[in-house]
């Protein structure tokens, strides 16, 4: 571990980890803008099935999308629990709803790992690369795979 | 932001439309009679200033035309034309070729000579003045090359201006006698035809980046000329303020040219400096160079007193100048010469009041001093209003919680509560008028639209406008541009009579179109009304019926014949003229209203005229709505678009088909729908008898009724855009926030009855697009 610590210096990437459906997954801090608790959603018509709906983030409309249902993993029942994370994607801002925040983590860059193409799983497409970090194996999100599409009519 | 050079030019450019603006509104007073020198003045100088400006960002288009339109403006200026309504008619096609010319130099565009050399044809033929030599055209900027040994500022002792014929000139050929620029001004110059300058820049002359190097190089240009420099009034050196010029100049001029030439040399720096410009008297000059200050406590100008009064006298030596004009300019106590500083009054203050430095710019400052403005980029007010929406909505939460904490309503936190909302409201108030400008800038596009129209349909057309003033929100102008102008041209095309039809008829030949804007119940009310022929009621409800419109045997009220109008489709012009009639009916004038929150309407009588009248929401970012419950859900649906609210009887309701319903008002049917439903909320319902529905009258003249489960308010909620964080979703506008901190959607009735019409008929296609 004292090695790892003289690398994080160099080149390392810190991770917020957090549990989503069962899973560890990560994405790097940088992107994320708060973590705040769970609050009632409005839906919105016409929405994929993974869009919550919007949120009232301090004045501005804030998009939520289930992780869960977005990766296809199984959906736990809404909880008060759930947490939220805003992430910053360039111009959009997005809040991921996750079953529980984990840790933060620094990872030196040579311990990513790329997904194995085995993984013919749908979650692959949203993974970016794989670490290790004491047993436990983190995904880091692929952020840009998990937004709604936009552009064309979200209908 | 990176390029200095873009700025600069980006700010000409705004100033070229505040200059396009002045110099409408002086032709307009020009058109309404009035003959003012200084309104002839305002217009000439805004031309010039363009032109100006254009020349030193080598937009030579723009100077050409300008130029020429300067010249003719000069002529009327200096009295040698006098301008009827056919010439301030040009004059304003001029402007507005001027326009195009401004903005197509802005977009890198270009205007075709077709365009502009038929207008300055008929200029020149008008005025009379022929076409000068490009020669005079010499805008072109001259480089700045710093030369060292002109250091005006720091050189107490500078006699005068070190031999300036080796420097390079701009654009225009050197006299061959340049004799005394080089000398010492000693010499005493012995020559009856000339002027004295005294010339004291004033520090907003060099903070607006002005040279006296150039003026006196320009001056130069005219003739032999002689420098003299009085520094007296230079402090010692630990004192000096480098951004104040200290500096003034006495410069003899040895010219054959008018005064108004060498006028024209400080044509730029009006009112950034003191000027005085007398002729010459016959007698030797002796500019005195003596006293020019070598020590700087010399009284400053013992030198100027002797010269100037004689020079003061009236009109001593008229017979120096050339053209005819400019007796009464010499004549100097004579005030209708075109500049003031002319008259004797800047003279005497110059003799005596120079010492004490600001005084003389009131002599010359121009009589209206403009209010002061600042420009700020808009997106910072967009900002400041998004802030303040927020600020209201967290005012609603903060009274909504002290509500539900059961706080007495005397309490002190409710009393400062009540304050806090009407700070609130006053700040959201001060943040749109900000945002608010006059809607003059679009009215006076409108004067252009009626000239041209009217010249296409060989009518007479006056505009008047009214409430010019009134404030709108920025984006509400932008956005009415298009609408109006098609208002404007159908009132010209369609509304007014022919002239012959008009003396006919006991009306005046010259038709009027008027445009007027107000505030009237926290809304604006424009209105556009002609004194023609008004509607042809009979025409139109044969129109509309022979376009199947409307059913033959359908009994219409005046009112409902003339809303007929904004039915898709249907124009009453007998002939199709290139001018309205292009397929762009009054129905896109509505959408393009109702799009901005508003309501337009219609009154007209027979032979009187007809007024059409817009009614428009002060903002955008705020919407009156009503706020409504479906299926759990908060909506609210925009209060201009309800007609009525229903509640549903068993009567009332019918089944068509298998799923949908209509309900029946007062004789006709309107399909009903599920708001629930449509959004995808809840599957549809059995029955809605007892329900509650609001009646949704579009842009088309279509109705719907909207099934809803209960109306809870009616409030203004601040408009926030979807489309930003995620995307346009279908049959929704926008969102706001609500009281309590949860988020509405804003319906979009016409987006959500269309996409259900769609589908009331074949229900898969709906479907693909929805997947």
């Amino acid at each position: 571990m004292t090695d790892n610590d003289k690398l994080t210096s160099s080149s390392s990437i810190e991770l917020l980890s957090f549990r989503v459906g069962g899973q560890d997954y990560s994405v790097d801090i940088m992107s994320v803008r708060e973590i705040r608790g769970s609050a009632k959603a409005t839906s919105l018509p016409h929405a994929p099935f993974f869009v919550k709906g919007v949120i009232n983030l301090r004045g501005t409309v804030l998009p939520i999308i289930d992780l869960s249902a977005r990766l296809g993993l199984q959906t736990g029942e809404d909880s008060e629990r759930n947490v939220i994370i805003v992430v910053d994607l360039g111009e959009r801002t997005v809040g991921l709803m996750v079953d529980a925040v984990s840790d933060i983590l620094a990872i030196p860059s040579e311990e990513m790992q790329p997904p194995p193409d085995l993984a013919a799983d749908d979650a692959r497409t949203f993974v970016s690369a794989l670490t290790i970090v004491d047993g436990r194996m983190i995904r880091i999100l692929d952020l840009e795979a998990v937004m709604p599409p936009q552009g064309e009519e979200v209908a | 932001m990176s390029d200095p050079m873009a700025e600069i030019r980006a700010s000409f450019f705004i100033e070229c439309e505040e200059l396009l603006e002045s110099l409408q509104d002086g032709l307009q007073l020009m058109d309404d009679g009035d003959t003012d020198p200084e309104t002839i003045n305002i217009v000439f100088r805004a031309v010039h200033s363009i032109k100006g400006g254009a020349g030193a960002f080598g937009l030579d288009d723009l100077v050409h035309f300008a130029h020429r339109f300067e010249t003719a403006m000069d002529e009327v200026r200096a009295g040698r034309f006098q301008p009827d309504g056919e010439a301030i008619r040009l004059f304003f096609t001029c402007a507005d070729v001027l326009g195009d010319l401004v903005r197509a130099a802005r977009d890198d565009d270009a205007v075709s000579s077709e365009v502009t050399d038929p207008v300055l044809e008929k200029l020149e033929k008008l005025v009379g003045v022929e076409e000068e030599s490009e020669e005079e055209l010499d805008f072109t900027p001259a480089t700045l090359s710093l030369d060292l040994s002109l250091d005006f500022g720091g050189d107490a002792g500078l006699p005068n201006l070190p031999d300036l014929s080796d420097l390079p000139m701009a654009g225009a050929d050197e006299s061959p006698l340049d004799l005394s620029s080089s000398e010492e001004a000693t010499e005493p110059l012995v020559a009856s035809k000339g002027f004295t300058v005294f010339f004291k820049p004033e520090p907003a002359l060099y903070i607006s980046g002005n040279e006296p190097l150039y003026l006196f190089r320009a001056l130069r240009d005219l003739g032999d000329l002689a420098v003299t420099c009085h520094a007296a009034s230079l402090p010692l050196l630990d004192s000096i303020d480098p951004d104040i010029g200290h500096l003034s100049w006495t410069l003899t001029v040895h010219t054959e040219e008018s005064e108004q030439t060498v006028r024209e040399v400080f044509e730029f720096v009006d009112g950034l400096c003191q000027l005085d410009i007398t002729p010459l008297a016959a007698a030797p000059v002796a500019p005195s160079p003596a006293s020019v200050a070598v020590v700087p406590a010399l009284p400053p100008l013992p030198p100027l007193v002797q010269p100037e009064p004689v020079a003061a006298r009236p009109a001593p030596d008229p017979a120096s100048t050339a053209t005819p004009n400019d007796a009464p300019v010499t004549a100097a106590p004579k005030p209708e010469a075109p500049q003031e500083e002319a008259s004797p009054a800047p003279v005497k203050s110059s003799a005596t009041t120079t010492s004490e430095g600001t005084t003389p710019t009131k002599t010359t400052g121009t009589p209206t001093q403009p209010r002061a403005t600042v420009r700020v980029d808009l997106e910072r007010i967009d900002r400041l209003v998004n802030l303040v929406g927020e600020l209201v909505i967290n005012q609603a939460m903060l009274s909504q919680s002290v509500t539900e904490a059961g706080l007495p309503p005397n309490s002190p936190v409710s009393t400062g509560l009540e304050e806090f909302l009407q700070l609130t409201r006053d700040i959201q108030e001060s943040v749109m008028m900000i945002r608010a400008q006059p809607i003059k800038s679009l009215f006076q596009r409108m004067g252009r639209i009626v000239r041209e129209s009217s010249a296409s349909v060989g009518k007479e057309v006056r505009l008047h406008t009214d409430g010019e003033n009134t404030e709108v929100d920025k984006t509400v102008i932008e956005r009415l541009a298009d609408p109006l102008t098609h208002m404007i041209r159908n009132a010209v095309d369609h509304g007014l009579e022919s002239p012959e039809k008009r003396l006919a008829v006991d009306k005046s030949r010259e038709g009027h179109v008027t445009l007027t804007a107000q505030h009237r119940s926290g809304r604006i009310v424009i209105e556009v009304s002609d004194d023609g022929a008004g509607i042809n009621r009979e025409r139109v409800k044969a129109k509309a019926i022979e376009k199947g419109l409307i059913p033959a045997e359908a009994q219409l009220s005046d009112g409902d014949i003339d809303n007929l109008l904004f039915l898709p489709g249907f124009s009453t012009a007998q002939e199709i003229s290139n001018l309205s009639g292009r397929g762009v009916g009054m129905d896109v004038v509505k959408s393009s209203i109702q799009a901005l929150g508003g309501r337009i309407a219609i009154t007209s009588q027979e032979g009187k005229g007809t007024t059409f009248s817009i009614s428009l929401p002060l903002t955008l970012a705020v919407l009156d709505g009503m706020v409504v419950r479906v299926a759990d859900e908060t909506l609210v649906v925009p209060l201009n678009a309800i007609l009525e609210t229903l509640t549903l009887t068993d009567d009332d309701v019918k089944a068509l088909g298998p799923e949908t319903h209509v309900v029946q008002i007062r004789g006709g049917f309107v399909p009903l729908l599920d708001l629930g439903a449509e959004l995808g909320y809840r599957p549809p319902q059995e029955s809605y008898v007892g329900g509650i529905a609001l009646l949704i009258g579009q842009e088309d003249g279509n109705r719907a009724a909207l099934a809803v489960d209960a109306i809870e308010d009616q409030r203004q909620v601040v408009i926030k855009g979807l489309e930003g964080s995620y995307g346009r979703v279908p049959g929704i506008a926008a969102a706001t926030i609500l009281g309590d901190g949860q988020i509405a959607l804003i319906l979009d009735p016409t987006d959500l009855v269309s996409q259900a019409s769609g589908r009331t008929r074949p229900r898969k296609p709906q479907h693909a697009l929805v997947g």
